[in-house]
């Protein structure tokens, strides 16, 4: 019987032929990155406790994004305790205050196909999108890896979903994840792995990737991924990573999948979730004149340098509407830089938009932007449980960046293909 | 480690998180927490649970958020074991890395709540001690009942530099 990609993944950090879905084995770990959060804070007791230290530090990569910019007293703690730890530990791998862990992991080129990674963070399943096994653990797991290199992990099986035909205009890779999460429920994931193949996926970029593998958290998988092609190989290269024998990072023709859901990209229609729920989702007529308080383009899924241009072509020439505002917080500094030097930064604020720090920020409910109660928000971020952005009676509503400047524009929910020439 | 051995408490399908550790208790201490533990689908059971009892359970026992608590609180409470058709997936890491033996059966368990039930991980045997009827569940690998052993991982690794310090 073959292997499925995160089969083989597994297996091979494991130090085995094969592995089967079910069984408990020991993996090697390629690498673990941790953010501010739940990073040195959570694990620097435990290391003390053990008087053990890092087992690899050339294997470790330490980001800061939850708390950036400090707004207070605690996080700037945070912050400095984390700065402090990467200099007595000698981390050579820190970046600081430069984006989004998940975005800046990849744009430094850290991973390559078939490496097996654990991230501190619910959304590390993002970094499937290189062809890497990445799975998120919290701060008790981490310290054991960081001591030992090791971690033990139940065979995940692996769920398939198959994307054919071609996304149209005004519709992105957030649409094509908040359609899965309708069709399949927040808990279709089954702590199973999500591979996703088919030729709309071809046709991806990698950060459009990114936000595929990212959601698959929200469907309750371990964690997703995609097989790397030469595009992943080119991404890989050009941020200065290694992408190595790629093509053999594929799974087995004949590798067992437990299901597999088809999809169809000609049909889609942009997508919107309603509170509080990413399975919520439906097109975007359902909740079309829906008013909103606040738009909000930002986070790992929603304002890379792609999304951004997204949310430029419909704003191209128009204004946010004075009953509503559009706040825009790039997913990296880099992600900035390429948006100024290409004019998207100067469309952007040229509507009206406010740009804001890099970071997890009013996403997670942390920094600059959160929402007052009763507030509506629509955001191009990952989430909308209760009270995530705020207090619990603020809603949140899903979708694409495309979806997000529309009702920036409109002061309510629209259709963004109507702004689209 | 010592076979698990206790009175059964029985629980049906998709027992959550915010069952086992609710959120309204996250920002007070553990003990507090450890009072309202399965309280909304059983309102007994914090009052009356002794060391050494075993959940029963069906699927998805701990589906939800990667809280730590939910595991934690079940291990303060003295639980010996908890055998479920399947775990939510975050939850079954938490509990092996908090040292709460967690296996799963897919076996029709003739057990009545209150029934002394025994749980051998290693054998992959849940044995009704009433009845004297044995059912199979899926063993756990000895290095991972090592951990468990020792009470979890980080109690785990502690012993294991020790004897590699005293060693050397």
């Amino acid at each position: 019987m073959g292997l499925t990609l995160a089969e083989k993944i597994i297996a091979n950090a494991a130090g085995r032929d094969s592995v089967k879905p079910g069984e408990i084995v020991t993996c090697r770990v390629d690498l673990a990155m941790m953010h501010d959060s739940g990073g040195p804070r959570r694990v620097a007791p435990i290391l003390e406790r053990l008087n053990a230290k890092v087992w690899d530090l050339e294997k470790v990569v330490v980001i800061t994004d939850h708390y950036v910019p400090a707004v207070d007293a605690e996080s700037a703690a945070i912050l400095d305790l984390t700065r402090k730890w990467v200099k007595a530990n000698d981390v050579p791998r820190f970046h600081d205050m430069e984006g989004i862990c998940h975005v800046v992991l990849q744009e430094n080129g850290h991973l390559s196909p078939g490496m097996f990674v654990v991230g501190g963070d619910s959304h590390s399943p993002s970094g499937g999108a290189a062809g890497c096994f990445m799975f998120g653990v919290g701060a008790t797991d981490m310290a054991g890896v960081l001591v030992t290199g090791e971690t033990w992990i139940k065979v995940p099986g692996t769920i398939g979903i198959r994307w054919n035909g071609r996304l149209g205009d005004g519709v992105s890779a957030k649409d094509m994840m908040l359609a899965a999460c309708a069709r399949l429920g927040m808990g279709g994931g089954d702590y199973q792995v999500i591979e996703y193949f088919g030729e709309t996926i071809s046709d991806l970029s990698m950060p459009e990737r990114l936000t595929l593998c990212n959601m698959a958290a929200e469907l309750g998988a371990q964690t997703g991924i995609i097989a790397a092609d030469q595009s992943t190989a080119d991404y890989i290269q050009a941020a200065g990573g290694v992408s190595g024998a790629f093509e053999t990072w594929c799974g087995d023709d004949d590798a067992r999948y437990l299901d597999v859901h088809d999809f169809n990209a000609d049909e889609l229609a942009p997508q919107v979730a309603i509170p509080h729920s990413p399975a919520n989702s439906a097109s975007v007529e359902k909740s079309a004149g829906q008013r909103v308080d606040q738009a909000y383009i930002g986070a790992c899924t929603g304002a890379k340098l792609e999304d951004l241009q997204m949310a430029a072509r419909v704003l191209e020439g128009n204004k946010v509407s004075s009953s509503t505002r559009l706040l825009i917080a790039p997913a990296s500094t880099r992600t900035t830089a390429e948006a100024a030097a290409d004019g998207t930064l100067a469309t952007l604020t040229a509507a009206g938009a406010i740009l804001m720090p890099s970071g997890c920020g009013a996403c997670a409910g942390y920094g600059a932007g959160v929402l007052a109660e009763g507030e509506v928000c629509i955001a191009s971020t990952a989430r909308n449980f209760k009270g995530r952005m705020g207090p619990t009676n603020s809603d949140v509503y899903l979708a694409s960046p495309y979806t997000v400047a529309a009702a920036a524009i409109a002061g309510e929910i629209a259709d963004p293909r109507e702004f689209l020439s | 480690m010592s076979i698990p051995r206790g009175r059964a408490w029985l629980f049906d399908n998709d027992v959550d998180t915010d069952v086992l550790a609710p959120g309204l208790y996250m920002k007070g201490p553990m003990e507090e927490m450890a009072r309202h533990c399965l309280e909304s689908v059983n309102p007994d059971f914090a009052a009356n649970v002794e060391a050494g009892d075993i959940i029963l359970a069906g699927s998805n026992f701990g589906i939800g958020s990667s809280r730590e608590q939910a595991a934690q609180v079940l291990t303060m409470l003295g639980i010996g074991a908890v055998v479920a058709k399947s775990f939510g997936g975050i939850f079954y890491r938490n509990a092996l890395n908090f040292g709460l033996l967690a296996v799963t059966s897919q076996a029709d368990l003739q057990v009545a709540a209150g029934d002394v039930v025994s749980v051998d991980g290693v054998a992959g045997i849940v044995t009704n001690e009433l009845t004297a009827k044995t059912f199979s569940c899926d063993p756990v690998p000895e290095h991972l009942m090592a951990m468990v052993a020792a009470g979890g991982l980080v109690p785990h690794l502690e012993q294991r530099l020790n004897a590699e310090r005293e060693a050397n």
